[in-house]
């Protein structure tokens, strides 16, 4: 138990120290992703193999170990999820990529035992070895500041966070700054909420400290229900401290003294890690009353939410967190001045909290001094689709979209050609070639009808169809609709069902005004934000894609081949041998025609399944 | 599963939360994680533990997409759906999962209750596109093939577990 500041220093010390001793360490990427790889066996062989060995090794800080060792960890999310299981050594900074537990072995001899790299196991590129992780193009063009010690730490270990110069800004805070002084340096950093609105952090801060109340909430909002971003369960996962430490911050600067962080249920290893952090925080006395012995009281809990994307929303995230059905309330009042039970309440997402310890150590100004003047600092993206290197990166804010796709993601996968990229999910809309040079911040996506959202990009090459996406994302939306209010509940079915139609090849003409129309009406009148920005995937395919969905309409044609009810399957008579194979394998038998003569399809049989275009040996059965 | 529920097992459940109608989700989850669905009688039994109307209760077990009023498979599969995921083709991996079992869009969990398949919209491995999880872990790179070996190995796993 920590009673006051010159302990929690002591303790860095002590825990730097023994860090220090750690000549080598080899850090196991255990985020979702590498977990699902199988990287779990890979930290078990490696700890069998240097125990077998007689290597003097520790995996935590928690005990005293004698002269120089080597440490293991299961690290946070390195972020380069395609290429994982991920094995990272340091000090020398050798990445390995794809590793199995086969492979350990040779790791060990060669990079822990000797100072080299195992040549296969590193990222080649076009000929190229990069034996380093920060030599590697996808980690390059980043910076790394919310995400600098995710894969760099042991995520369940407040004695790593410590040791790394966590709670640095908790204690400058308590012991050298007002709750003013800590509220005027986010404002001077200009700090703009990361869960999608942009909303400046200090001025919500403000709202709450001013209020009267005697009870104030702080909540993070780790509902990330995009389709297509992962970020902040990467921040939860990896580095839960830095967002617990953020969340201390605020509640110090709005006098709040309880916190809630409401973790969406697909993210059961968030939760935990966040569980673990939360109890460590406990043990040493960072969290609870008369916290580092000031008169600073605050404890966090956690809400596990039951699959509503709708509960991301502020004022149905609240009501989940009071147990009720998630639905959003008509505002004002807003969550500032009344939130959880009621009560002024502090509500930003995950990254948003990430950020405030790194403002507070290292000033507002220092933050203001990346990326765009109106949108500083950096911003996390998910990067998915059809790209190269998937996975989670950090850039400035006001990268551009060519910087992202093409020299940290790689590029498009199969060299196929870019045709558009999704951004904020189901709120959010398309961004084409022609904004590949469009930095990317606030202010300058929302003038083209797009938004950051919570920063999920989903690549999409030439092969998709746009109307399918737009159905898509509606589906969705349409499913997660709470139904309390009308325009979006009977708004986002009926425009789902025109999006149906035409996919199916009963488009009509009229279709794409009436799209239009119940969009504009939807996001006048919703009640939420959701609700509101529902139809923007529709809008923004419509503006930049609008040919594509003529095709569909007026030819009953789908341009990339993808809507399968629009397919045009025929039978090439100069090319058919007659061999019948076709027509035994149709499942509605809509083949037909005599053994070594050339056959046909009945065009108003045929489901358009494709199995004859599969089982031709001739390559006779075409599509248009 | 038993048609009469374990009152002493609800009840220890209760006691966890306190009693406390605030909690009533992380209660209800709990309750799903022994019975892997809400049975029916735990309605009445919490309206009169908690004090609170089991219509309320119903409310929240059905505006949840996690809750289950019916009876699940031991092995749930979530298949992926998030845009990720829909891009780099999830759905065919659907199609054949319910090829392999039986199942159907309204049919979700087989006769036996070895296997339910769903899906999900986003379970943020969209690295690993496409990604399906069988009672939380995370499978990714999925293909159709994949998953079909994947429901032979469940089966073989489960028969052996018996013997």
């Amino acid at each position: 138990m920590l009673q006051n500041r010159a302990d929690l220093q002591n303790l860095r010390a002590l825990l730097k120290s023994r860090l220090d001793q750690q000549k080598k360490k080899i850090l196991i990427c255990a985020g979702t992703a590498c977990v699902a790889s199988g990287s779990l066996a890979i930290y078990d062989e490696f700890l069998r193999l240097i125990r077998e060995k007689g290597i003097n090794c520790s995996v935590d800080l928690q005990h005293e170990t004698e002269g120089e060792h080597i440490g293991i960890k299961k690290s946070g999310c390195h972020g380069f999820c395609e290429m994982g299981p991920l094995v990272r050594i340091e000090p020398q900074g050798y990445l390995y990529v794809k590793v199995k537990p086969s492979d350990c072995l040779e790791i060990l001899e060669t990079s822990i035992l000797k100072d080299e790299y195992v040549e296969r196991l590193v990222y080649h590129k076009d000929g190229e070895i990069f034996c380093r992780q920060e030599s590697i193009p996808f980690y390059k063009m980043q910076k790394r500041v919310v995400l600098e010690n995710c894969g760099h730490l042991d995520s369940s270990s407040i004695s790593e966070y410590i040791a790394l110069d966590g709670y640095t800004a908790l204690e400058q805070a308590l012991f050298e700054m007002s709750p003013e002084e800590v509220l005027n340096e986010v404002e001077i950093s200009n700090l703009r909420g990361r869960g999608g609105g942009g909303f400046p952090a200090a001025r919500k801060w403000l709202q709450v400290r001013r209020q009267k109340a005697e009870k104030k909430y702080v909540v993070c909002n780790g509902d990330e229900g995009d389709p297509g971003a992962f970020m902040d369960r990467s921040v939860m996962e990896s580095d839960p401290h830095r967002m617990l430490e953020g969340m201390m911050l605020a509640a110090y600067a709005c006098g709040a003294d309880e916190g809630y962080i409401y973790v969406r249920a697909e993210y059961p290893l968030a939760v935990k890690r966040l569980s673990i952090a939360i109890e460590q925080a406990h043990e040493l006395g960072l969290l609870g009353k008369n916290i580092l012995g000031t008169d600073f009281n605050f404890d966090i809990h956690i809400s596990r939410g039951a699959g509503a994307f709708v509960c991301g929303e502020g004022s149905a995230l609240t009501a989940s967190i009071e147990g009720k059905r998630g639905m959003p309330r008509v505002k004002p009042p807003r969550t500032v001045e009344s939130g959880l039970n009621g009560r002024p309440t502090v509500l930003n997402n995950v990254e948003t909290f990430a950020n405030v310890p790194g403002i507070i150590v290292n000033g507002g100004q220092w933050f203001r001094s990346i990326g765009p003047e109106n949108s500083p600092g950096t911003k996390a993206f998910a990067l998915t689709g059809n790209i190269k290197n998937t996975g989670l990166i950090e850039v400035p804010m006001g990268t551009t979209l060519r910087e992202i796709i093409y020299d940290i993601g790689g590029g498009m996968r199969g060299d196929s050609e870019f045709k558009a990229v999704q951004i904020g999910g189901p709120s959010g809309g398309c961004l084409t070639k022609e904004h590949l040079d469009l930095p990317l911040d606030f202010d300058s996506l929302k003038k083209v009808g797009a938004m950051v959202g919570s920063g999920g990009l989903v690549v999409m090459d030439e092969n998709t169809c746009m109307v399918e996406v737009a159905r898509f994302f509606m589906s969705f939306t349409q499913n997660e609709s709470c139904g309390k209010c009308v325009p979006c509940r009977e708004g986002t079915k009926r425009m789902l069902e025109i999006l149906e139609r035409i996919v199916a090849g009963n488009g009509e003409p009229g279709d794409i005004e009436l799209l239009e129309e119940l969009s504009e009406t939807i996001s006048a009148t919703a009640l939420c934000g959701l609700g509101k920005s529902a139809a923007s995937p529709v809008m923004s395919t419509l503006k930049y894609f609008r040919d594509e969905y003529k095709a569909h309409i007026l030819e009953k044609r789908c341009p990339t081949k993808s809507c399968q009810k629009l397919r045009k399957i025929y039978i090439d008579k100069a090319l058919c041998k007659g061999c019948s194979k076709c027509a035994r394998g149709c499942p509605v038998g809509a083949i037909t025609g005599k053994v070594k003569e050339s056959f046909v399809i009945d065009e108003a049989k045929c489901i358009k399944c494709g199995a004859c275009v599969e089982a031709c040996a001739f390559k006779a059965v075409k599509e248009d | 599963m038993s048609p009469s529920c374990d009152f002493a097992k609800l009840d220890e459940i209760l006691e966890n939360h306190k009693y406390d109608p605030g909690n009533i989700i992380a209660i209800l989850q709990d309750t799903q994680e022994v019975y892997h669905y809400l049975p029916k009688e735990i309605f009445d039994y919490y309206s009169e533990k908690l004090g609170m109307s089991r219509a309320r209760i119903f409310s929240i077990a059905t505006f949840y997409e996690n809750f289950s009023l019916e009876p699940k498979g031991k092995y749930v599969i979530k298949i992926c759906n998030g845009t990720a995921c829909h891009v780099r083709k999830s759905m065919p991996i659907l199609e054949q999962l319910r090829k392999d079992l039986n199942l159907s869009e309204q049919k979700k969990t087989t006769d036996d209750l070895l296997f339910t398949v769903e899906t999900v919209s986003c379970l943020g491995a969209c690295g690993l596109a496409p990604a399906l999880t069988v009672n939380d872990e995370v499978f990714g790179m999925m293909t159709p093939e994949k998953a079909t070996e994947l429901v032979n190995q469940l089966k073989g796993e489960n028969a052996d577990a018996a013997e």
